[in-house]
């Protein structure tokens, strides 16, 4: 890496001479080496699924979760450090709680973005600080202005998107949702989808073990997020292995 | 010309220094007035807003819980269409007499821990007595620091197959019981309820509900702060409601036979 040695990657205050703050890209190299967290917005909600990558067999089973609930009706999927996100997470939960104390009203997720981003992004103006080495999608349903969904960098910069990727296979991952008219697709189909996505883009021989997070917030959970039901889950994780195991069979025709 | 040479004089002994206000002397002043006096008053010390009656009975498997939809200003029936009963969760209900307003504020923080609450995603939830527990510390805190909240609240809920109806007042008191009546309700409800519940002490849900609406009834023939429109509502194992709005059908033809009370 070129930074290292210049003595310019020391505080995240100083720019290097050709303009780029690298503990900015520090923490995205920390999001880089996390499992891939996804998300896509459909006709009728927002979907997320995270390859969440188990390093040891001692775990215990959904340890540790990478999907977060932020307020009712707003969800949040992370990759990077997992205690960077739950610093996030915390920030997030009280700028919902605080939105709603002032205002009565649950807060649109565009606001709680900018909010949280804002947050993000001063962690990248001070030498007493580090940049957040996280990239969180937040996603949203509601009645007035349909399904919603950002990312939010280390650099706290923030998009909207349809769909989404970020952490290890984000690039395979995207190329993966490009193929998808997620704009006419309801959850449920979407659902399978991102199972099938995650499954595809796991690396079997790098990372051994990963357990699939999926949830959702659309019109047919009335708004709120939450994990997918267990009966919706086992479909989708059915509907990715089979998908997977029709590709290595065609993939070994080919050969 | 400074007030020392002008206030040497007999007269001005105890009176005010320059720039300050004078307090008159004499009954009815006590610390908190002389407080008040300067500035904004800090402290709720009285309602405004109320509820009257709030109407609580266990049933075999559930609680039920009713409050008449008037909020009155004073004497003035002001408000006609005032929610006083709450649902928390799948398992809790809350009903409210006393000043709305600190109603209201408690029930945005009660909301809020629930959303806390759900955002962990644990599966458990706060269940009534737990709730209940804490809404006794919460009143008895704020009464200890001379600034209750002005409410008494019933808490109904269903643990563990268990009906659970508590009570929580102003001042921290609180207690356990088949049947809660307060307001006006402890009066001339409570007494019916008692008696309905040692007759028949596993009712259904419908008698129960039969219950509340005779007392309802009986209330808003009564109760001057009562109004012919009540909310119910239900915790059974299958979860809690708020029911919609329900007005009774009333009978005044003998009304006329009461004199002397003009």
């Amino acid at each position: 890496m070129s930074s290292i040695g210049t003595g310019y990657d020391l505080s995240a205050s100083q720019f290097s001479p050709d303009g780029r703050v690298f503990q900015v890209e520090y923490a995205l190299k920390a999001v880089e080496n996390s499992g891939t967290a996804i998300g896509i917005q459909g006709k009728d909600g927002v979907v997320f699924g995270v390859e969440k990558l188990v390093t040891s067999k001692l775990y215990e089973a959904g340890a540790n979760k990478r999907i977060f609930n932020i307020d009712r009706h707003i969800g949040m999927a992370v990759a990077g450090l997992l205690a960077d996100a739950r610093s996030i997470v915390e920030t997030s939960r009280d700028e919902a709680s605080n939105y709603r104390s002032n205002y009565g009203s649950p807060i649109p997720l565009r606001h709680l973005v900018d909010r949280v981003a804002m947050y993000v992004h001063a962690h990248t103006l001070y030498s007493s600080v580090r940049p957040f080495g996280v990239s969180a999608i937040l996603g949203s349903y509601d009645q007035q202005d349909g399904p919603q969904m950002y990312l939010i960098d280390p650099s706290g910069v923030s998009w909207g998107y349809y769909g989404c990727a970020t952490g290890k296979a984000r690039q395979a991952a995207k190329t993966e949702i490009e193929k998808l008219k997620m704009k006419d697709m309801p959850i449920v189909d979407l659902v399978k989808e991102v199972a099938k996505i995650i499954y595809i883009v796991h690396d079997e021989v790098k990372d051994k073990n990963f357990e699939l997070e999926l949830s959702w917030v659309g019109e047919m959970t009335g708004g709120k997020h939450e994990f997918v039901p267990k009966n919706v889950y086992a479909e989708a994780e059915k509907f990715a292995k089979e998908a997977l195991e029709e590709s290595d069979d065609s993939d070994e025709e080919d050969l | 010309m400074t007030s020392e040479s002008m206030m040497s004089t007999e007269f001005w002994r105890n009176g005010p220094s320059p720039g300050s206000v004078y307090n008159f002397p004499g009954p009815g002043q006590t610390a908190m007035q002389n407080q008040s006096q300067i500035g904004a008053a800090k402290r709720t010390l009285a309602p405004t807003v109320t509820g009257t009656s709030v109407l609580g009975i266990k049933f075999n498997g559930g609680v039920v819980i009713a409050a008449d939809m008037l909020g009155s200003y004073g004497l003035s029936a002001r408000y006609r269409n005032l929610s006083r009963v709450m649902k928390v969760n799948d398992s809790t209900i809350i009903g409210c007499g006393g000043d709305y307003a600190d109603f209201q504020y408690l029930q945005s923080v009660i909301e809020q821990r629930v959303i806390d609450e759900e955002c962990l995603n644990d599966g458990l939830a706060t269940h009534q007595r737990g709730l209940y527990s804490w809404m006794t510390r919460i009143l008895y805190n704020r009464r200890s620091q001379f600034n209750p909240l002005w409410n008494v609240f019933l808490v109904g809920g269903l643990q563990d197959g268990e009906p659970f109806l508590g009570f929580v007042d102003k001042i921290g008191v609180a207690d356990e019981s088949p049947t809660i009546c307060t307001g006006y309700g402890a009066y001339i409800a409570n007494p019916l309820l008692r008696e309905a519940y040692e007759n028949n002490p596993n009712m259904t849900l419908e008698e129960a509900q039969k219950q509340i609406e005779r007392c309802m009834k009986i209330l808003y023939y009564r109760d001057a702060r009562s109004i012919n429109k009540y909310e119910v509502a239900i915790v059974t194992k299958d979860g809690c409601i708020v029911k919609p709005p329900v007005q009774p059908e009333t009978n005044w033809e003998i009304a006329h036979l009461i004199k002397g009370y003009e």
